[in-house]
């Protein structure tokens, strides 16, 4: 009778435990995300910090919502009401229960960040979207926990792993997982191993970063084997840097070339020393920058289409200025170098301070179209598409400058003009008009140049200086008078700098380029590909 | 004897009317200060200098509204220096000589400031340099009102060392090839060298004005950054240099929080051109920034953006180091009571004048003054989030603490009346 008693005061007593702790818990729940909420409207870094990491292990339906906002920069709150509000661009939800709020309070501000908050925001981003049906989402998902090795998710990790059926996604999270067991003091050794060499299929710098930054605590075993698997991909790397550097050197030549190819028609073809250029290379740059302009006031859907459009607008603009230099100033001062160079100096100089009035002085903004953003992964080189199009254009420019010249009569007639001045008129061609027009054409080419160059440096009034230089240097050493020389000298100028610039640095690679090519002169002063027959002796 | 007092008060009432009657016709035939500004208006570093001869133009603005200094008003003596080095010399000959101007301020770049240097010398005049420079100076005709290295590159540096700036291991100091980015890196080296970092975790890399390819070298400091330690990139990058750059970061995807970058010459104006998104996070180390919340400062910006009437214009840390600069030298000249440049010389250390961030800049014996050092995060719309600040005011100094031949020096013009005085040696000259 006692016994069963007891027995049932104890199952009561049982009972009662169970209903006080679901009772309990069941608050706990709710006022765990409340303190988390509490913690965010602090204004501190460490709370924020402490805030996200409960809610990335709470398993609160809001929590992805919360981080997501936070990454976003859209999360706000205030600190008279003690509650944190997302901002959804049409007005604010509470963050705890995604309500819309109709009357947010007066002191609403964001919710601030500095890097190491946005480590962990990355991180907790990366532990709790592991699901999302998006397979992009999920990878990169699985590099934010590789980055972060954050234990808690190796159990959401190991349930994606189980159910993951895109290869690439699979390869990305085995990665992570091993980075996680890597550093996990408490995991077996051989399993340490394991993840040591099973990361080296990575194949990244991020990924030597990661076997090289093991603690010096670890097993020996597990620390030998990371640096042996770090060695084995920085081997591999090196081979693929000699792949990147041919590549950057591509993409410099091109820069190069677009700047170079309308001066070797002025300075190539004409002869004229035109020191203003590189302001016609300017000039492009700022009307791609009023077109885009345009473009956001009046047509924002046209904004992909920005730089098409800047294209023949860039080079009627400048080809008109060229056309104006060429009438005005340069016919008086034909066979007269040293004027020329001196007037189109002046020229130069004049456009600049033009500029900057009309303008202002601070580098204007032009924004990139969506398909020049971003990049691609070819192996371990990973390719902009911005530089990619550059190299593109830079050719297409070319091929089209070549068949203008060989294949139209305006061609015929430019290079009659050149070749043989006398012998050309006789034969009935206007030729102070074909001057003008080449003189146009070799300006106009430089305003196109712009619109490219738009892309990759500051769109401001001293823009042509950096590339009058190199643009010269270019057209001597390819040879005055070959486009094709040009071509060839811009691409070898690029690569070589872009290889002597990891060994020399970037200003002493510059002057060993420019001794080569004094050098070069002396031994060949035509350039690499020198004009033959009666003209060049004339 | 009443009658006797009351006719020698007459009297003295007469004369001082007298006399006030001759000093209004001696300010008549000369009514006004004339004030010097010295700032290249076209050529590359127009970009910058602009604002600041606006900002002199806006304080002599609002000074001749409340009443002008001494009783005149301040008259302004623009030039453009051209961003040609000698012409600054020529120029500043010109302001000082032929239009007999009381002070001057100017100079952005340091090769500018050492090429008038000889000019104030030779001439007695008094210049204000409002720009951070790289330190290892300090003349008698010169006050620094920017940042000398100790209250810029070193505080930003203990940031990056300290917990909430990612205790960072492996340093890359990037600079523009010339004389502020080579000394200040060579300060820092030595820096970090005394705070125990190795010489192999520290790469420095110079690249030329205007350098646009970054890609290169990017991918060099990405690969410096995978050595398993923290790592973060120091760059004294010469403004125009620094938007390729960025773009560059941004392409191979490095963000601030894999490797952080901490600049010190880009600011509110540099970023007013381009697209800050990419950028959000990285770093700059300033003794002012426009998003500081303070009644000064949000003053200043008001009355900034009406006397620009442009609702829009930014503002910077150089234009409160031109505006701290020029209070201080009012305040000086109203405390002396003459412009004479000797005595203003004299009367400027100790001079108090409060700055926009709610601290006091005080003028110190060395020419420089006190500042508060802000270190910012960018933000998406170009401007900065204070994220850290010093507790108190740095004084700044003229000579690095931290260079073999520059820490012994002293520099100090009220009691030692030498720039350059040797505490070993016990000699002024080095």
């Amino acid at each position: 009778m006692l016994k069963s008693i007891a027995a049932a005061i104890r199952r009561l007593s049982l009972t009662i435990v169970a209903i006080v702790a679901v009772t309990i818990v069941q608050p706990v729940l709710a006022a765990d995300i409340d303190g988390t909420i509490q913690l965010l409207t602090t204004d501190g870094y460490s709370d924020t910090i402490e805030a996200i990491g409960q809610l990335s292990t709470s398993g609160h339906p809001r929590a992805l919502a919360i981080v997501q906002a936070l990454s976003d920069g859209k999360l706000q709150f205030s600190d008279s009401a003690k509650k944190v509000y997302i901002d959804t661009g049409a007005g604010l939800v509470d963050a705890a229960t995604g309500d819309a709020v109709a009357t947010p309070p007066a002191d609403v501000s964001d919710v601030r960040q500095n890097n190491r908050v946005r480590g962990v925001v990355q991180a907790a981003l990366g532990a709790l979207s592991l699901f999302n049906p998006d397979p992009q989402k999920r990878r990169e998902a699985a590099e934010a926990v590789f980055k972060s090795r954050d234990e808690n998710a190796l159990p959401a990790i190991d349930a994606s792993l189980a159910k993951e059926t895109v290869p690439e996604v699979a390869t990305a999270l085995k990665i992570a997982r091993a980075a996680i067991v890597l550093f996990k003091s408490d995991a077996a050794e051989a399993d340490r191993v394991v993840a040591a060499q099973a990361i080296q299929v990575a194949g990244t710098q991020d990924a030597v970063a990661l076997l090289r930054s093991l603690p010096a605590d670890a097993p020996k075993t597990v620390v030998n084997t990371a640096q042996a698997s770090a060695k084995t991909i920085e081997n591999n790397l090196a081979l693929w840097s000699t792949a990147q550097n041919a590549w950057y050197g591509l993409s410099l030549g091109s820069v190069l070339l677009l700047a170079a190819i309308g001066l070797a028609i002025t300075f190539g073809v004409m002869g004229i020393i035109n020191m203003a250029h590189g302001e016609m290379v300017m000039l492009g740059a700022y009307v791609t920058f009023m077109v885009q302009e345009v473009i956001r006031n009046h047509f924002p859907s046209l904004f992909d289409l920005s730089l098409p459009i800047a294209i023949p607008l860039a080079f009627i603009v400048s080809g008109l200025v060229g056309v104006a230099i060429e009438r005005t100033v340069i016919r008086w001062l034909y066979g007269r170098p040293l004027d020329t160079l001196l007037a189109t100096w002046g020229i130069s100089l004049a456009l600049q301070q033009l500029v900057r009035t009309t303008f202002g002085a601070n580098n204007r903004e032009v924004g990139s179209p969506s398909w020049m953003s971003g990049s691609f992964q070819l192996g371990q080189l990973s390719i902009t598409w911005g530089r990619m199009w550059i190299i593109v254009f830079a050719l297409v420019v070319f091929a089209g400058l070549i068949l203008i010249l060989k294949k139209t009569p305006l061609g015929l007639q430019m290079r009659a003009v050149t070749q043989n001045r006398s012998m050309a008129s006789a034969m009935g061609i206007p030729t102070p008009w074909i001057d003008a027009l080449t003189f146009g054409l070799g300006c106009g080419i430089a305003g196109i140049a712009g619109v490219a160059l738009s892309q990759i440096d500051n769109v401001s009034p001293n823009l042509g200086q950096g590339y009058i230089i190199d643009s010269f240097m270019v057209v001597v050493f390819g040879g005055v008078g070959n486009l094709w020389g040009t071509l060839v000298g811009a691409m070898t100028l690029g690569i070589v700098n872009k290889f002597l610039e990891p060994v020399a640095g970037a200003v002493l690679g510059k002057i060993l380029v420019l001794v080569a090519i004094i050098l070069f002169i002396q031994k060949r002063p035509r350039g690499l590909f020198a004009l033959k027959g009666r003209a060049v002796e004339a | 004897m009443s009658w006797l007092k009351s006719i020698a008060s007459s009297a003295a009432v007469a004369a001082a009317l007298a006399g006030a009657a001759m000093t209004v016709s001696v300010a008549n035939a000369e009514d006004t200060i004339k004030v010097g500004v010295l700032h290249s208006l076209s050529g590359t570093m127009a970009i910058s200098e602009t604002t600041l001869k606006d900002t002199i133009l806006f304080m002599i603005d609002e000074q001749n509204k409340k009443g002008g200094v001494l009783g005149k008003k301040l008259e302004a003596v623009v030039v453009d220096p051209a961003s040609n080095w000698p012409l600054f010399a020529e120029k500043a000959r010109e302001l000082i000589q032929k239009d007999k101007v009381a002070v001057v301020f100017g100079c952005w770049t340091s090769v500018s400031r050492k090429s008038v240097l000889p000019v104030f010398k030779e001439l007695n005049s008094i210049l204000f340099y409002p720009v951070q420079y790289e330190g290892e100076e300090s003349e008698r005709n010169v006050f620094y009102t920017g940042a000398a290295p100790n209250q810029q590159a070193i505080p930003a540096v203990d940031y990056l060392m300290s917990k909430d700036g990612g205790e960072v291991k492996r340093w890359v100091l990037a600079g523009t090839d010339y004389v502020y980015p080579r000394t200040t890196n060579k300060i820092l080296e030595a820096y970090l060298k005394a705070k125990g970092v190795a010489p192999e975790d520290i790469m420095i890399n110079y690249t030329p004005f205007g350098h646009s390819d970054w890609q290169s070298i990017v991918a060099d400091i990405k690969k410096f950054g995978s050595a398993g330690k923290k790592t973060a990139v120091v760059s004294t990058i010469n403004g125009d240099a620094n938007v390729p750059f960025y773009k560059e970061l941004g392409n191979q995807g490095i963000k601030a929080t894999d490797i952080p970058v901490v600049a010190f010459s880009v600011g509110e104006e540099e970023l007013a051109g381009l697209d800050a998104k990419p950028l959000v996070g990285h770093l700059a180390a300033w003794n002012y920034f426009e998003s500081i919340k303070n009644p000064a400062n949000s003053e200043f910006i008001k009355k900034w953006q009406e006397y620009t009437k442009n609702p829009k214009r930014t503002t910077n840390d150089p234009m409160e180091a031109s505006v701290i600069g020029f209070s201080a030298w009012v305040k000086a000249v109203e405390k002396a009571g003459t412009t004479d440049p000797d005595k203003v010389i004299d009367t400027l250390p100790g001079i108090e004048t409060p700055n926009l961030t709610g601290g006091i800049a005080k003028v110190l014996p060395n020419h420089h003054i006190t500042k508060p050092v802000f270190i910012g995060e960018i933000k998406a719309d170009g401007q900065f989030d204070v994220v850290w600040k010093t507790k108190d005011l740095v004084p700044g100094a003229a000579w690095s603490a931290y260079l073999e031949g520059s820490k012994d020096l002293v520099a100090d013009w009220v009691t030692l009346k030498c720039g350059n005085y040797n505490s070993v040696t016990k000699k002024c000259g080095g």
